[in-house]
């Protein structure tokens, strides 16, 4: 970043800030929100600020006001946000039309729904340009096709003439990042630009923005929540929490030294001390040679998978998606009964079909889910979704169910005046709480776990792994941990199976698949998951070239 | 390039003809469903035993029922609806010069209605959540719940005989010169459309403001672009598949308005043919103008999907 | 919920339905005069002994209008419970069991919605006997085709979702999948469609009676009696449109009800309520 220190000065310089919203509560009045509490930030010529937070910090919103804009009825009400020496806040429609697309481009999470699907990608990449005659039409198509090379899109010169739906989601965020350049602004707007991609395509896009940006000499703001993301492209970086800003500072100090407790805790978010254990003699569940497919047997899915749970341990399946790791969550418990292969639980095979099943297997293997709010029936309180597994399965009624029923609830940290709460009163992390209880309930030897954690802000993710890893101890029961997050593999795993393309391709103890040597995939998939280190996208890419190079 | 696409259609278009098929029989089966004798419940208990006899012979009831719908579909499908039981007439004859004035009626009718509701649809979108758009559904909703007649005679009561502007019954014949045909026709016109705009506005306000809210506009917006040039790159192309989809379905759901209002306003077409010869139970012409009502309401239905399909650019420019 | 929380236009619709719904009960104390009881003139302008004048044969509008809201409301509840139970049943059990049970289900009430309600109820009754009870079925089993897609398309998309499958992997049975999963939850969005129905069956008996074919003289509904009054109309006698506006104004109020419970359910996805 040495060459962008020629070109400085304040491009962008933000001073308390203030955005509101409306919101209409059922029921009751129209009340006014404040999203944003007096932000200031400042951004010089060629530099790169990344914007930090959970949900709800604001972050975007902050992010959006460089283009003097507010999304969905959001209003910016205070501050001043000054863009090249003028506070664009003041600068009426024409003057807004006029610096966006020009001075400050945007690049959106979802590449694939912010381009148009009616037009091909060219039309809309030179469109900006155009549009602010910084360019004409064959000079814009001639930077694109510069642009789409430097971003190592695959047939630069072609590759304009497709629809969007035609591209891949990989592909088309970086045929966003080259739109934004192609006019040549001043600034770029990153609104968590790989957050939706799979880990090893992040890695690529990340790689190709970074270049991108260093090649231009465009200052950006970098808005994302994964602070291991950020602190490979920013200069500096914002911590922000509830729409007010916690920390500010060099990209060094907040992931070395952080001020603050809560950039701390952010920082440190993926340390769980959990201490690998060994496999035992025997497995209590097995699965042997399972091969599942969807559609009557055309798409396979999974191809002669083979793994073991031991008691009380946990077995992480890591995959991108398509991998099929959520399918054999689904073979397992019978939902998409295997084609070949057997399950066998406790030295018996386990019927294929759910409906085969006595209740006692069923108890013993219990799920939860990615997805809290959906995976909890939103007519019934936290008292009836805890209690039932207890009626069901046990046959506890009235006050025995009551009592164990707030025992559990105190096992997951929740007080008992959750009882008579219904889902949609509780917070995400609540809700993934109680699915947790619920599954307690059956006293399971097996809980499948399916991406619980990846919906989850990062703190909120962790404070579930830690209560996870408790309950292990506690309860002594066995964990099928379904992620595609490398980092919540290494925090609770014991052992480890590696899924690509439905087949298992690496599978042991936690620490022999994680030590060299690798095969290809998993040491591309290890290799891509970002890292909370400065210069280790470059380290990560160049020893993937040398591995490409070896093979 | 287009050849799924062509696919797509082709497969909609035969899906279509296999239904009005299935259609026939079902229409050819509603009139078949009386428990008892057909004859009997037409002429009433006091017929005599010849007369029963012979509307027998004349229904063609001693035949299986199977074989008298293979007859009549035969004789539909070359141009041949029957005769009518009550007049003795041929039901293809009446049916022409009919069906024309309905069409004409419809035709006036959508003309007016599918550009107001177009553009009252862009402006409830414009105005979103304001003033203009909170009227604009509340008469929806208002309209929406208004009986064919009351709409109709309202017209009459104002225009008709208040102000006496316009005829209260719009005879027509074939000598009619298009003028006058055309001021017989407004009353039940504008009786048509008001029938219809709601709906229509509502299902276009519903389909364009589905299309702003994509991210594509913000996208556009981001890009410095005009208001007006964002419709007109960004929404427009992608708004004309939904909202002719919703034209069409309310220009089917116009065919049903038509039969009451033909009888309100007394206009000779289709829906007052219908009627008639429901209270005369004459069951040939109820079945060969039901197959015609059925046969437009379907192909609309089928334009409606076609143009969802080709409007695509999915399905227009596959992987 | 207190009733605070109710807003005005739902209070609107709320007030107008009973108000209905009470004269449609007691009629036969409510009305001044008989249903078929001549007073009067023909016709007679709105008076103090006839608050809405008389009709075609001099019988006292207000009593038959009483009466005619009974009749109508009386026909239309009918076919809306017949075309409810029969619709929401089957397409629960469509939605819940699948296979060729569905797919047989799904095809014929396709077929039946290609062809126009209003076309295939004229095409039936031109050759059924006219009376309430024929009306009620033909209303109802037309109807019920909406219903069935609806409930159908609610039940299946809570199906899918991961409380349902958590209930099946518990290994609970097809009744509590329905009645304790499926049911409480799909129970707003068809007690707002509960409402349009009813409203549908109102205009679609009074287009009926109004060309002739629904309930036959000397009863009347309200659509009847726009036929019946209809001639007065030229001669610049409203005694049509009382009964015609007194249909718009009650499809308006049940609507208003039923747009207010649909909102609800749309604001609150879950929980009290």
């Amino acid at each position: 970043m040495a060459d962008t220190k020629a070109n400085s000065g304040k491009l962008l310089d933000i001073r308390n800030l203030r955005i509101e919203a409306t919101v209409y509560p059922p029921g009751e009045a129209p009340k006014t929100i404040t999203l944003v509490h007096d932000v200031s930030l400042t951004l010089e010529k060629g530099k790169v600020l990344g914007l930090i937070g959970e949900s709800g910090a604001g972050k975007s919103t902050i992010g959006l006001s460089s283009m003097a804009y507010g999304r969905g009825g959001v209003r910016i009400t205070g501050g001043e946000v000054i863009l090249n020496g003028r506070d664009i806040l003041k600068a009426g429609p024409k003057g807004v039309r006029a610096l966006r697309g020009r001075e400050v481009c945007y690049v959106a999470q979802s590449a694939a729904a912010a381009f148009n699907p009616a037009h091909k990608l060219i039309d809309q990449v030179v469109e900006a340009a155009m549009l602010h005659g910084t360019a004409t039409r064959a000079e814009a198509e001639k930077r694109a096709v510069t642009l789409f090379k430097k971003l190592s899109l695959p047939n630069p010169e072609t590759i304009g003439e497709r629809y969007p739906h035609q591209v891949s989601g990989g592909q088309l965020q970086r045929v966003m990042t080259a739109m934004a350049l192609c006019s040549e602004p001043d600034l770029i707007v990153f609104d968590e630009p790989t957050t939706a991609l799979d880990v090893t395509t992040q890695i690529d896009v990340l790689a190709a923005i970074k270049d991108a940006i260093r090649d231009t000499h465009v200052a950006a703001l970098y808005i994302t929540h994964d602070l291991a993301v950020v602190a490979q492209v920013s200069d500096e970086i914002m911590v922000l929490r509830h729409g007010r800003l916690v920390e500010w500072g060099g990209t060094r100090q907040i992931i070395k030294e952080p001020r603050q407790e809560y950039t701390n805790a952010l920082v440190s978010v993926h340390e769980i001390e959990h201490k690998e254990q060994q496999p035992g003699t025997t497995p209590f569940l097995s699965v042997k040679n399972v091969t599942a497919a969807y559609g009557g047997g055309h798409v396979k899915v999974l191809k002669n998978v083979s793994v073991d749970i031991y008691p009380g341990q946990t077995l992480a399946v890591v995959g991108e998606s398509g991998s099929g790791k959520s399918t054999l969550a689904r073979a397992i418990t019978g939902l998409l009964p295997p084609e070949e292969g057997t399950v066998t639980f406790d030295g018996r095979p386990l019927a294929n079909r759910l409906a085969d099943r006595p209740k006692e297997d069923l108890r013993q293997l219990q799920m939860i889910y990615q997805m809290a709010d959906v995976a909890m029936n939103p007519r019934q309180t936290v008292g009836t979704i805890i209690g039932r597994p207890l009626e069901f399965y046990f046959g506890m009624k009235g006050r025995e169910r009551d009592k164990r029923v707030a025992e559990l609830l105190d096992e997951i940290e929740m007080g008992k005046g959750f009882v008579d709460r219904y889902p949609a009163e509780l917070s995400g992390g609540q809700k993934q709480r109680v699915c947790i209880a619920r599954s307690l309930a059956a006293k399971p030897k097996l809980i499948i776990c399916d991406e619980v954690t990846s919906a989850l802000d990062p703190l909120v993710a962790n404070g579930i792994l830690k209560l996870l890893l408790n309950l292990q101890q506690v309860e002594k029961v066995a964990y099928l941990f379904i992620t595609h997050d490398l980092a919540t593999v290494k925090s609770i795993a014991d052992s480890i199976a590696v899924m690509y393309r439905g087949e298992v391709v690496r599978y042991g103890p936690k620490s022999k698949v994680l030590t060299p040597p690798f095969d290809a995939y998993t040491d591309l998939l290890l290799s891509s998951v970002p890292e909370m280190e400065i210069g280790w996208l470059e380290k990560a890419i160049k020893g993937r070239r040398m591995e490409s190079a070896g093979n | 390039m287009s050849y799924p696409i062509l696919r797509l259609v082709a497969q909609r278009i035969l899906l279509g003809i296999v239904l009005l098929f299935a259609v026939s029989v079902l229409i050819f089966a509603g009139t078949q469903i009386l428990p008892g004798d057909v004859a009997q419940a037409i002429l009433g208990q006091s017929a005599t035993p010849e007369a029963l006899a012979n509307l027998r012979e004349q229904l063609g009831l001693n035949d299986p029922a199977w074989l008298r719908y293979v007859h009549w579909l035969w004789g539909i499908l070359h141009g041949d609806f029957g005769t009518a039981q009550s007049s003795g007439l041929d039901i293809a004859t009446s049916i022409s010069t009919r069906l024309k004035n309905t069409l004409f009626l419809a035709a006036c009718a959508a003309i007016v209605a599918v550009p107001l509701a177009i553009i009252l649809g862009l402006i409830a979108v414009r105005y979103r959540n304001g003033f203009v758009d909170k009227l604009i559904s509340g008469l929806a909703l208002a309209s929406t719940s208004f009986p064919e007649f009351f709409i109709g005679y309202v017209l009459i009561f104002v225009f008709a005989v208040h102000w006496q502007i316009f005829p209260s019954i719009s005879t027509v014949d074939d000598s009619t010169p298009f003028l006058e045909r055309l001021q017989a026709v407004v009353l039940p016109a504008t009786a048509l459309t008001l029938v219809v705009l709601a709906h229509m506005m509502r299902m276009t306000r519903a389909a364009i403001l589905n299309v702003m809210q994509s991210a594509y506009i913000e996208t556009a917006e981001l890009k410095g672009l005009k208001p007006f040039d964002i419709i007109r790159k960004h929404a427009f192309p992608n708004a004309i598949a939904p909202v002719v989809n919703v034209v069409m379905l309310n220009l089917a759901y116009l065919i049903v308005g038509v039969v009451v209002v033909e009888v309100i306003f007394v206009y000779p077409g289709m829906g007052q043919y219908l009627v008639d010869h429901v209270a005369k139970r004459d069951v040939p012409v109820v079945q060969a103008v039901g197959l015609i009502f059925a046969a437009v309401y379907i192909t609309l239905n089928i334009v409606a999907d076609i143009a969802a399909i080709v409007a695509n650019p999915r399905l227009r420019h596959p992987k | 919920m207190t009733l605070r929380q109710i807003p005005f236009t739902a209070w609107v619709g709320l007030i107008l339905t009973g108000f209905f719904a009470f004269c449609a009960i007691f009629a036969p104390w409510v009305a001044p005069h008989g249903n078929g009881e001549i007073v009067g003139d023909v016709w007679e302008p709105m008076s103090a002994t006839h608050w809405l004048g008389t009709d075609n044969l001099g019988r006292d509008l207000i009593s038959r209008m009483i009466y005619g809201a009974r009749i109508t409301m009386e026909i239309a509840v009918a076919a809306t419970a017949l075309s409810f139970s029969l619709g929401s049943i089957l397409g629960f059990t469509a939605a819940v069991f699948g296979g060729w049970f569905d797919t047989l289900l799904s095809r014929f009430v396709d077929l039946l919605m290609s062809i126009p309600t209003l076309i295939f109820g004229l095409v039936v009754l031109s050759v059924l006997p006219t009376n309430t009870l024929t009306l009620i079925l033909v209303m109802g089993i037309l109807d019920s085709t909406r219903v069935y897609r609806l409930s159908r398309a609610v039940a299946v998309d809570i199906n899918v979702m991961d409380f349902v499958e958590a209930a099946k992997l518990r290994g609970e049975g097809k009744a509590w999948i329905i009645f304790r999963e499926i049911l409480p939850n799909a129970l707003s969005p068809l007690v707002a469609e509960l409402g349009v129905r009813f409203i549908f069956a109102v205009l679609f008996l009074s287009a009926l009676s109004f060309l002739g074919l629904g309930v036959q003289p000397p009863d009347s509904d309200w659509g009847g009696m726009v036929k019946e009054n209809k001639d007065g109309i030229v001669f610049g006698i409203p005694a049509a449109l009382i009964p015609a506006a007194a249909i718009a104004v009650l499809a308006i109020s049940v609507n208003l009800v039923a747009d207010w419970v649909l909102n609800r359910t749309t604001s609150l996805k879950g929980g009290r309520g």
